[in-house]
Order: C-alpha cells, then structure tokens, then sequence
C-alpha cells in the first residue's frame, strides 16, 4: 500500500509553480485582472468596475491626470495616479482629465482618481498574496 | 462633466472604496460583506461628525 497524498505539499508545490508576480502585474495593469487569473471572478469584477468606477467619476468631474511633479504633494498624487495601470496610460494618451482645478468638484474628482490607483495596488496586493499562499482564498 | 453634492461625492468615494476594502482585507464572502459595511459606514459617520465639529468651530 503507498503513502497517502500529502494534501499540504501538494497544495505548496502547486502555489509556487509558474510565474507568482503575474497576478500583481496583471492586477496593476488591469483592474481586477490579477483576480480573473486566479479564476475569482466575482472578486475580481467587484473589483475591476469599483476602480474603473472611480477613475471614470473623477474624470467626469474634470478631474486631474497628474502627467509631471514640480513638488512633493504632485509627486505623491503621480504616484497615485500611476497605481491606475493602462487606465492611466489611455487617460493621458487621450489627453482626458482637467488641467487646472476649477471647481470643488474638479479637486474631488482628481481625489477620486488618486483613490482609484492606490485602491488598485491594494487590489493587486491582494491577487498576489492569494496566489502566494499568504492569504486563505 | 458631472458636478456632483459634496454628500455625494462622499457617498460614492465610501461606497466604492468600501467594496475594495471588503473584498481584499478579509478572506470569507459573508465577512467581506460585513467588513464593507463596517467601513462604509465608519466613512460616511465619520465625514458627518468631523463637518458637524468643524461647523461649530467656525462659529
């Protein structure tokens, strides 16, 4: 008689097979994407239409696409922006967004897309540690 | 271009911010809705009480 399947091995062996950062760049690059790859299809459309949610209000409300930084704060909402993948790549290439912030609702809409790319490294985060094991799917 | 209240404006950033939190900092479906909820409604009280005690303060 042989040994039985050790399950947990098994389970390991499996999690560390093939490219493990595909999820967190996936993720990054699409939102939800990392998820969908990892066939959670409701987490990742959750996901995926909460961002492009916020990233589609805040350009509604005119919005600003950070394309450069002259300061520290500038810095921080590139940075922010950048969080969004290919949506702000198409953003800028489409030349979306406000430039100046003329309205209350022009600065909340730049939040929004800020909000939109940090919520979609989490998001990625997430995909990668579920694809790592760390966090119990 | 679209001029939302600054109530909704709120309502839709706790809203959509709330789902990800949900989704990503707990592991069950039936604690993820529950997490959701707890930070939807942590954002938006906590938006009310800090404009009520800014209110008060510019008096």
């Amino acid at each position: 008689m042989g040994t039985p399947p050790n399950k947990a091995a098994d389970a390991a062996k499996k999690t560390n097979q093939g490219f493990v950062y595909l999820p967190l760049i996936a993720g990054w690059l699409v939102p939800g994407a990392g998820h969908f790859l990892l066939r959670k299809w409701g987490r990742g459309t959750l996901l995926g239409v909460s961002i492009f949610a916020l990233f589609a209000l805040g350009l509604a409300m005119d919005g600003k696409l950070y394309s450069g930084a002259q300061d520290i704060l500038e810095l921080l909402g590139l940075a922010g922006d950048l969080g969004n993948g290919l949506l702000y790549f198409a953003g800028r290439m489409l030349s979306l967004g406000g430039d100046p912030v003329q309205f209350t609702t022009a600065d909340y809409g730049t939040k929004f897309i800020e909000f939109a790319g940090l919520l979609n490294v989490i998001a990625a985060i997430d995909a990668h540690n579920l694809r790592t094991g760390r966090k119990a799917s | 271009m679209i001029r939302p209240s600054h109530f909704t404006a709120l309502l839709l950033a706790a809203f959509f911010t709330s789902t990800v939190f949900g989704i990503t900092m707990r592991d069950k479906p039936m604690r993820m809705l529950r997490f959701g909820i707890y930070c939807f409604i942590l954002f938006v009280g906590s938006a009310i009480l800090l404009s009520w005690l800014m209110y008060f303060i510019a008096r």
